[in-house]
């Protein structure tokens, strides 16, 4: 595949990703932020992210599995991932910790369970995505093309 | 200049330009980031060095007033609300109570208005929803520069 159809896939790729509400504009801003004199960035925040989550939620696990549930600890957790994903523009895990939240604040353990259940679900679809982006950045890099800016009308 | 719309690279020109000025006048500028969330922490970093600024950051409330108290002193001060150990609303009050008189900035969630309230009455001059964006910082360095 020639560099050109290449970023063509990548725009449309990303595009998608933004359809369908998997980002946000605040992962334009991540984009922005990276230059020659930091050209791994966005690379290097979403792998943060990915550790950070991944520790949240089995800590989210751990702390919902407990005989005494401490709801006030399980909402601390998600709210620290609510932030992170918020700001690397993961949407749907965001909107997912915010329901989550309420249902802390109620002490409901069924439905905190099944949030639990849709965070990890969101959360593991956005990294397949993100890391499918980054794939197809690096096809490119390798091929000696350059990673076209995103034009988005959001 | 409405940033978050488009990443166009005319638009990123625009900032760029805005930029130099406001790097011209802070490189003397020193900053603090107080936020136990790591990813935040990295992002907010990267923003303030495109501004040609150098931030130290630290993970809690704590931290923040033990620096203070130890002689530190910071002309911007970003204050994570909810931290560990002591959170940014008890850090503000000991830090303001010590005497410091940064420029400090309140990064919150979308809490209740109470609850920003309370955060603003500890001290703060600004209060934001995390995360930072361009625009924000700009605006922040804007209050620093009439400040000193």
């Amino acid at each position: 595949m020639e560099v050109g159809q290449m970023q063509r896939r990548l725009v449309d790729y990303t595009k998608s990703l933004f359809m369908e509400g998997f980002l946000d504009g605040q992962f334009l801003q991540l984009q922005q932020l990276q230059d020659e004199s930091n050209p791994d960035f966005v690379v290097e925040v979403v792998s943060l992210f990915f550790d950070d989550s991944e520790k949240l939620l089995n800590d989210l696990t751990m702390a919902l599995d407990q005989p005494n549930v401490d709801f006030k600890k399980v909402d601390a957790h998600v709210h620290q991932l609510k932030g992170s994903s918020s700001s690397i523009g993961a949407q749907r895990v965001k909107n997912a910790c915010i329901a989550f939240r309420n249902f802390c604040e109620e002490q409901n353990i069924e439905a905190c369970l099944r949030c639990l259940q849709q965070v990890k679900q969101e959360y593991y679809l956005v990294k397949n995505k993100l890391e499918t982006l980054f794939r197809l950045e690096q096809q490119i890099v390798a091929a000696g093309g350059s990673i076209p800016l995103m034009e988005m009308g959001l | 200049m409405v940033l978050g719309k488009g990443a166009s690279s005319s638009l990123s020109r625009k900032m760029v330009d805005g930029a130099e000025d406001m790097v011209s006048n802070c490189n003397d500028f020193t900053v603090l980031v107080v936020d136990d969330d790591p990813v935040i922490r990295k992002l907010h970093d990267m923003h303030l060095k495109k501004f040609g600024l150098s931030a130290q950051v630290v993970e809690n409330g704590k931290t923040a007033v033990d620096l203070c108290h130890f002689g530190a002193t910071f002309n911007l001060i970003l204050m994570d609300k909810e931290m560990p150990i002591m959170d940014g609303v008890e850090a503000t009050k000991e830090l303001r109570a010590m005497g410091v008189n940064s420029l400090i900035v309140g990064v919150t969630s979308r809490d209740s208005q109470y609850e920003t309230q309370a955060f603003m009455e500890a001290g703060l001059d600004f209060c934001f929803e995390k995360p930072l964006t361009a625009d924000k910082i700009s605006f922040i360095l804007q209050e620093l520069n009439k400040k000193n």
